[in-house]
């Protein structure tokens, strides 16, 4: 049976927002499809434990929870396609139309969860050496460097967590941070600051990762004395914060100096029948609860918008 | 579905590196989030590529000196041997067009 590509509502990413969206689409019994680039989950695919969703007082790995709320919300009659959005515009009789590389589906109403996307230092040798000891993901990657020397950078939540995972494998932990206090979580911070295989090197950037195949060593430089400085190791976890995907927009909307997008309290945009929540909209929380929250709230405002516009 | 064969550093030489057609292999563990998205995406391609690719996965948590000898520092990493040599590699979850790329090239390189 050949499926046809218009949708009631279109969900474009596949993290907490979108899953949470797409569940409640399907739930108002619109036919709803979750569009996906990689892998669903967005950055919390890539966590080892949630310790912060309520209800799993145990905590819950971030690949299983994603998988749980896919599953949930296809039972309900959500479609799941994996595919990379290239554009979208409104055509006549107010419908969307979102271009993919596998062709172009068309919606009533489009709820934007493309999320974010971690920042890279921008620093010589961190591209040529990703995977070679340059890394983003610890929960995929730490196991590698059993009883070696490692850095991670970055100063808030994930480079906490990501290091407490990491000092689980390596002998000792090298925490660099720009500044000389933590932003993360107190909770995290007082786990990180106990941690004594995790030494932190304050007021501290990376100028160089330095190694022909494998990381050897990083270049840094004290931001206050000017200082250089060389340590040996052999891998470098990067989590200094993320970037809102919303490059494949082109100009449809108006964003804000950091790329996000404007959201009213009922997460519509200021395009009709076109709604952003989670991390890609302007002053979330950047959590998996709220996320999942905004995602809810747009699913329930589109719902309304299809009502009011395209009567039965 | 074809399933990718169980390598393990016993037999690795034997299946990969000896093999006369071209050899995929998936170096993953169970604790990977993104291995667990790579693995359906290798089962299509098993599929697509019968007969003319070898497909075999490889457990880095039970077979450390393979993944030690090829250098694994990050998983999902596709590795892709043709005549006992390494012809091609893919680091990290990747969409499955950018997969098909890389073993078309492997492919096109082994005809001429």
């Amino acid at each position: 049976m050949a499926q046809s590509n218009n949708y009631d509502i279109i969900v474009i990413g596949g993290g907490p927002s979108g899953l949470a969206a797409g569940l409640y689409a399907a739930r108002g019994r619109r036919r709803t499809l979750l569009l996906e680039k990689g892998v669903v989950g967005g950055q919390i695919s890539l966590t080892d434990r949630v310790e912060n969703y309520p209800g799993f007082p145990e905590a819950v790995n971030g690949f299983d929870l994603a998988q749980a709320m896919l599953q949930q919300a296809e039972n309900n009659g959500m479609e799941t396609a994996y595919v990379e959005v290239t554009g979208m515009e409104q055509s006549e009789n107010n419908l969307w139309r979102v271009k993919t590389a596998q062709g172009d589906y068309t919606a009533k109403a489009v709820i934007i969860t493309s999320g974010a996307d971690y920042n890279r230092l921008g620093v010589p040798g961190e591209e040529r050496l990703t995977g070679r000891g340059v890394s983003y993901c610890a929960t995929c990657d730490a196991a590698f460097f059993k009883d070696e020397e490692v850095a991670v950078v970055g100063g808030g939540d994930a480079a906490m967590d990501e290091g407490l995972f990491t000092s689980r494998y390596a002998s000792k932990l090298n925490m660099i941070h720009r500044r000389d206090e933590l932003r993360a979580s107190r909770i995290l911070q007082e786990r990180a600051l106990a941690n004594p295989k995790m030494q932190f090197l304050w007021n501290t950037v990376v100028d160089e990762v330095v190694g022909d195949n494998q990381v050897t060593s990083l270049q840094l430089k004290n931001v206050i004395t000017g200082e250089k400085s060389n340590i040996g190791v052999s891998a470098i976890f990067i989590f200094i914060g993320q970037h809102p995907n919303s490059d494949f927009l082109g100009g449809l909307l108006p964003l804000d100096e950091g790329g996000h997008i404007h959201v009213d309290d009922w997460m519509r945009t200021g395009l009709p029948g076109l709604f952003a929540a989670g991390d890609v909209r302007k002053n979330s929380a950047r959590q998996v609860v709220s996320s999942a929250g905004d995602g809810a709230t747009a699913a329930i405002s589109a719902d309304h918008y299809i009502s009011n516009n395209f009567p039965d | 579905m074809a399933k990718p064969q169980e390598v393990t550093d016993t037999n690795f030489d034997e299946e990969v590196i000896q093999s006369e057609t071209p050899v995929l292999v998936d170096f993953w563990a169970p604790w990977c989030g993104p291995c667990r998205m790579v693995a359906p995406i290798v089962e299509e391609l098993a599929d697509e590529y019968e007969g003319r690719v070898k497909f075999t996965k490889v457990n880095t948590d039970d077979n450390v000196n393979t993944a030690v000898r090829f250098g694994i520092r990050s998983i999902p990493t596709l590795l892709i041997f043709q005549s006992g040599e390494l012809a091609g590699q893919i680091i990290g979850f990747r969409p499955k067009s950018e997969l098909k790329n890389n073993l078309e090239k492997v492919l096109t390189q082994a005809a001429t």
